[in-house]
C-alpha cells in the first residue's frame, strides 16, 4: 500500500511542472502587456514604462523569469496580484471556498435528481415518461450556461420574485468571513434570517451549474440502470418473488451505481469550467471571475499562481480517488500483478 | 459591531414584515466590477474610484456634484500669485477624519494631512512612498513631480504649493481621485504597528461615507459619516452590490435589489425607457471618439488629404449604426460640456463629392490604399469600433479610397499606435478632469507626440495657443486661446471627430436628486430614496 502511495506521488511532480511551464508559456504567449493596459489610452513614457515593468520584474529573461518563479512556488510564494497588489494565495483563499459551495450544492443537486430520474427512466422503459426524460436530460446537456441562466433569473427572480437575483447573502446582513463559507459563516453569525438567505442565494446558481452534470447523471444511470436489470441475477430475484421495488433498490441499483459514481467523479473538471460563466452571471465571488479578470487584465501572477492551485486541488483530488479504488480493489492496489 | 447589529436588526425587521419608520436607509448600488483596491492614488480606474475617492475621500478642491465647476473641499479658498506659480490654501478648521476599529483620530484634519498626501506619491524618501508596491500612476501621468517645486505649511491651516513653471490646469488636478487627502497621523500609527499596508486596505478620509468592510468580489459596505463637514448623507447606509453581468445588473435593479445601477445594455435601454419603476437619466459624457490621421506619414502629411477624408464619412449613419442612437456628433475634440467648448465653428460636412474633388486636387483623382486600426474592445466613447470601421471603409471606397481593417489586442494596440506604425486609426478619450487643456493638449500637443498624441499631430501654431493658454490663470483669457485652439484644429483636421457617447443611468423612482457625474463617475452624497 505505501509503495503505491509513493508510486502514485511521485507522479504529482513532473505534473506539477507541466503545470507551471503550460500557464508560464501560455500567458506570455497571448500579446499584451500589463503596463501598457493599465496606462490606457493616455500612454506612457518609456522609460515609466521599463519602470513599471521592471518593478513587476518582467525586464528579465523569460527564463530567469520562470526560474524566479518556481524557485519562489516552491518556497510558498505565489507572489503578488499585479492589480490589487495583495498576495495570490490570500485571495485564493478567500475566493476558493466560494467557488467549493457553488460546486457542491450544484452537484448535490443534480444528484438528488439525476438518479432518481434516471432510475425511473429505466423502470418504465420505452413510456413517454422515459422519451421525454431523455429528451429533455438531451436538452440541458446543450442548454447554453448563459441563457438558461438569464431565463431562470427573469422568471423566479424578476417575475416571481421567489429567489434572490445575484450575490451570495442579502446585503441588509453584514456576515464577518471566519471560513469563507458563506453557509457556516452565515450560521455562526448569529443574525437571524442569514443562513436561509445564503441558501436562498445558492438555489439558481447550483441549479444552472447542476444542469449539465444533471442530464449527464441521469442518462449515464438510466442506461447503467437497464444494463444491470437485463442481468440474470435480476431476473432470478424477479423468480423469487421479491417486490419489485426491493429488486430495483437493493440488487440493481448497488451495482448500477459504480460506474454512475466514476461519472460523478469525471463532473468535477466540468464544474470547474461551468463555474467560470456561472460564477459571472450570478456575481458570485469564487475563482472562476478571479482567473478570467487575471486573463483581461494580463495579471500573470494571478493567472499563473490560480491555474497552479487549481490543479494542485484536482490533483489532490484524483490522488485521494485513486487510494480509494486501491483501497477498494486489490487489483489496482498491486498493479495489476 | 454596532454596524453589524444595526444590519440584524434591519434584516429582522425585513423578514418580520415591519419595517418601522425609524430604519435605517440603505442604499444600493450595483457596480460593474471590483476596485482595484483601497488607496485611489495607486490606480486609474473609474471602478476604484467609484468606491473610494468619491465615497471616502474629500480633495483640497473638489468638482461641484454633477458639474466639471471647481468649488472648495478641504480648502474654504485659494490664491494664485500674479506670475501663477504659488497657490494658496486655506484649509478647513474643525474637519474630523474618520473613527474605525483600528483607528481614532486624536486631532483634526490640518496642513500636515495635506503635505503626507503629497509627498507620499511625490517623494522617494517618505516612509510610505514604496508601501503596498508604490507605483503612483495617475500623479506620473498628469505630470505632477514635474510641476512640483514645493510645498509647505505656512501655519496649521495654510498650505503653500510652488510650482516650477505656470500651469493654470492644476488647481483642476488637485479635485482629481489621485488627490485624496489621506490622515498622516492614521499612517503614523500604522508605521508604528508595522501595519502600513493597512492605511490602503482599510481607508480612512473625512468623506460623506466611512468604509466599514469589503468582501472581495461580492459587497462593499459604507455607513454615512455622522461629522461630515458638508452635513450628514441623506442616507445612513451605502451598499456596493458586485455585479459584473450588465443584463444581470438590470435584472436587479428590477427586482428592487438595487436602486442605482452601471453601464446598462444598450440593447436594454429601450425597455427601461418604458419600465414605470424606473428612472433612465442620461447626459452627454466627457468624452470624444474620434478617427486620427497619422500626420507624419504620407499622405496624411497633406491637409487637404485629411479634410477630404474627414468629408467623406457619413457620421450621422455612425451615430445611428455605432452608437445606436446614444451619441452626439462631435464637431471640436472636446466635448460641449468643458468650458470654452467653441459653438461657432462651422462642422465638416458630409458630402462625398466634395471630397472626392478635394482629393483629385491633393494630388489623388484615383484615391489610394491605406490601413484603418480599429479597436477589439468597447470603450466608453465608442461601443463598437470594428464597426465603425467598417462603415468608414464603406464611405472612404466611395472616393476611391481603399481601406485594409487592422486589428490588435488592446494592450499590444495602445502600445503599436503609440509608437506611430497606424496611417489611420481609431481611438477616443475620456476627460480627467474637465479642464480643456486635458483633452487639446494632452491628446494633440507636440509633447505628447509618442504617447497620447496618436495623430502624431505638431502644428506649432497650435501648440502655441495652447502653451499660452496653460500659462494664464485667467479662465475669461484662457478660454479665448482654447476657442482659438479649436477653430485651427478645424482647418487642420488631425483628426475627424466622430461622437460623443450619451452616458446613461438606470436609477429606481425612489431615488431622489441622484446626478449624473460628467467624469463617469458614481457619487452617492446628496442622494436620497423615499
Amino acid at each position: 500500500m505505501f509503495r503505491f502511495f509513493l508510486t502514485r506521488f511521485s507522479l504529482i511532480i513532473p505534473t506539477f511542472i507541466g503545470v507551471t511551464l503550460l500557464t508560464f508559456a501560455l500567458i506570455r504567449l497571448v500579446p499584451g502587456d500589463p503596463v501598457e493596459l493599465m496606462a490606457g489610452e493616455r500612454g506612457i513614457s518609456p522609460e515609466r514604462h521599463a519602470e513599471l515593468r521592471a518593478a513587476m520584474g518582467l525586464d528579465k529573461p523569460l527564463l530567469v523569469q520562470y526560474g524566479d518563479y518556481i524557485l519562489n512556488v516552491v518556497q510558498g510564494d505565489l507572489g503578488n496580484s499585479v492589480v490589487t497588489r495583495t498576495p495570490v494565495l490570500d485571495e485564493f483563499m478567500t475566493l476558493f471556498p466560494a467557488t467549493i459551495e457553488l460546486s457542491v450544492c450544484a452537484i448535490l443537486f443534480a444528484m438528488i435528481v439525476g438518479l432518481p430520474l434516471g432510475i425511473l427512466a429505466a423502470v418504465k422503459r420505452g413510456s413517454i415518461f422515459d422519451h421525454s426524460l431523455m429528451g429533455i436530460s438531451l436538452t440541458g446537456y446543450s442548454m447554453p450556461i448563459f441563457w438558461w441562466a438569464l431565463l431562470l433569473i427573469l422568471l423566479f427572480s424578476v417575475n416571481l420574485g421567489w429567489t434572490p437575483v445575484s450575490g451570495r447573502i442579502s446585503v441588509m446582513y453584514w456576515v464577518e468571513p471566519v471560513t469563507n463559507f458563506m453557509l457556516i459563516d452565515a450560521l455562526l453569525s448569529d443574525e437571524e434570517g442569514a443562513f436561509s438567505s445564503a441558501l436562498s442565494h445558492l438555489i439558481l446558481p447550483a441549479i444552472v451549474l447542476g444542469t449539465v452534470p444533471l442530464a449527464v447523471i441521469a442518462r449515464m444511470t438510466r442506461s447503467s440502470m437497464l444494463e444491470v436489470l437485463g442481468e440474470d441475477y435480476i431476473r432470478t430475484a424477479r423468480a423469487k418473488g421479491l417486490a419489485p421495488l426491493r429488486v430495483v433498490a437493493q440488487h440493481a441499483l448497488r451495482n448500477a451505481l459504480i460506474p454512475v459514481v466514476t461519472v460523478i467523479g469525471l463532473q468535477v473538471g466540468v464544474l470547474f469550467a461551468g463555474a467560470i460563466l456561472t460564477e459571472t452571471i450570478f456575481a458570485w465571488p469564487g475563482i472562476g471571475k478571479w482567473l478570467i479578470e487575471s486573463v483581461a487584465r494580463r495579471d500573470y501572477p494571478v493567472l499563473q499562481g490560480g491555474v497552479l492551485l487549481v490543479a494542485a486541488v484536482i490533483m489532490i483530488v484524483n490522488l485521494l480517488v485513486d487510494l480509494t479504488y486501491g483501497v477498494l480493489n486489490p487489483r489496482i492496489r498491486h498493479g495489476g500483478h | 459591531m454596532h454596524h453589524a447589529l444595526r444590519g440584524a436588526a434591519f434584516g429582522l425587521a425585513i423578514a418580520a414584515g415591519f419595517a418601522s419608520p425609524l430604519a435605517a436607509k440603505t442604499l444600493v448600488y450595483c457596480s460593474e466590477g471590483s476596485p482595484e483596491g483601497f488607496n485611489p492614488a495607486f490606480f486609474t480606474a473609474g471602478t476604484t474610484f467609484d468606491a473610494t475617492s468619491r465615497q471616502v475621500f474629500d480633495k483640497l478642491v473638489q468638482f461641484e456634484r454633477g458639474t466639471t465647476k471647481i468649488v472648495p473641499g478641504l480648502a474654504e479658498s485659494w490664491s494664485v500669485s500674479e506670475e501663477g506659480l504659488e497657490y494658496t490654501f486655506k484649509l478647513r478648521k474643525g474637519v474630523k477624519f474618520h473613527t474605525s476599529k483600528t483607528f481614532k483620530p486624536t486631532r483634526d484634519f490640518n496642513a500636515q494631512d495635506i503635505i503626507f498626501t503629497f509627498e507620499r506619491q511625490w517623494k522617494s524618501d517618505n516612509p510610505y512612498h514604496t508601501v503596498s508596491g508604490g507605483a503612483y500612476e495617475y500623479f506620473n501621468s498628469m505630470d505632477m513631480p514635474k510641476l512640483l517645486k514645493s510645498i509647505e505649511a505656512v501655519d496649521d491651516y495654510t498650505v503653500k504649493i510652488t510650482l516650477n513653471e505656470p500651469e493654470a490646469p492644476f488647481l483642476a488636478n488637485l479635485a482629481m481621485d489621485f488627490m485624496s487627502v489621506q490622515s498622516a497621523e492614521y499612517a503614523d500609527q500604522m508605521a508604528k504597528a508595522g501595519t502600513q499596508t493597512k492605511v490602503d486596505q482599510e481607508p480612512i478620509g473625512t468623506g460623506p461615507f466611512q468604509f466599514v468592510g469589503y468582501q472581495k468580489d461580492a459587497v462593499i459596505r459604507y455607513r454615512a459619516n455622522e461629522a461630515y463637514w458638508g452635513g450628514k448623507a441623506p442616507i445612513d447606509t451605502l451598499v456596493f452590490s458586485i455585479t459584473p453581468d450588465a443584463s444581470v445588473r438590470y435584472a436587479k435593479l428590477k427586482a428592487g435589489e438595487c436602486h442605482v445601477m452601471a453601464y446598462p445594455n444598450p440593447a436594454d435601454l429601450a425597455a427601461m425607457k418604458t419600465d414605470p419603476t424606473i428612472n433612465l437619466m442620461s447626459q452627454e459624457g466627457l468624452n470624444v471618439g474620434y478617427l486620427a490621421f497619422n500626420t507624419e506619414k504620407a499622405p496624411f502629411t497633406d491637409v487637404k488629404v485629411r479634410q477630404a477624408l474627414s468629408m467623406a464619412v457619413n457620421r450621422d449613419a455612425i451615430i445611428e449604426a455605432v452608437y445606436q442612437g446614444a451619441g452626439k456628433k462631435a464637431k471640436n475634440p472636446i466635448p460641449p460640456t468643458i468650458w470654452s467648448y467653441n459653438d461657432k465653428v462651422e462642422d465638416t460636412k458630409y458630402d462625398p463629392e466634395a471630397a472626392r474633388k478635394l482629393l483629385a486636387d491633393a494630388g489623388f483623382p484615383n484615391g489610394f490604399e491605406t490601413d484603418l486600426w480599429a479597436m477589439p474592445v468597447q470603450r466608453p466613447y465608442n461601443p463598437n469600433a470594428r464597426r465603425m470601421a467598417e462603415m468608414v471603409q464603406a464611405d472612404w471606397a466611395k472616393i476611391g479610397v481603399k481601406v485594409k481593417i487592422v486589428s490588435y489586442e488592446w494592450g499590444e494596440y495602445l502600445r503599436r499606435t503609440k509608437d506611430g506604425e497606424h496611417q489611420t486609426m481609431l481611438m477616443g478619450w475620456t476627460g480627467d478632469n474637465g479642464d480643456p487643456d486635458n483633452f487639446l493638449y494632452v491628446l494633440l500637443g507636440c509633447e505628447a507626440v509618442g504617447s497620447a498624441n496618436r495623430a502624431r499631430f505638431c502644428y506649432q501654431p497650435f501648440n502655441e495657443l495652447l502653451i499660452k493658454a496653460k500659462r494664464t490663470p485667467d479662465v475669461a483669457e484662457r478660454t479665448k486661446f482654447y476657442e482659438q485652439a479649436q477653430v485651427v484644429f478645424k482647418e487642420q483636421a488631425p483628426w475627424l471627430t466622430v461622437a460623443h457617447s450619451v452616458v446613461y443611468e438606470p436609477i429606481r423612482k425612489e431615488v431622489k436628486n441622484y446626478k449624473i457625474d460628467p467624469f463617469g463617475g458614481h457619487i452617492f452624497y446628496g442622494v436620497d430614496i423615499n
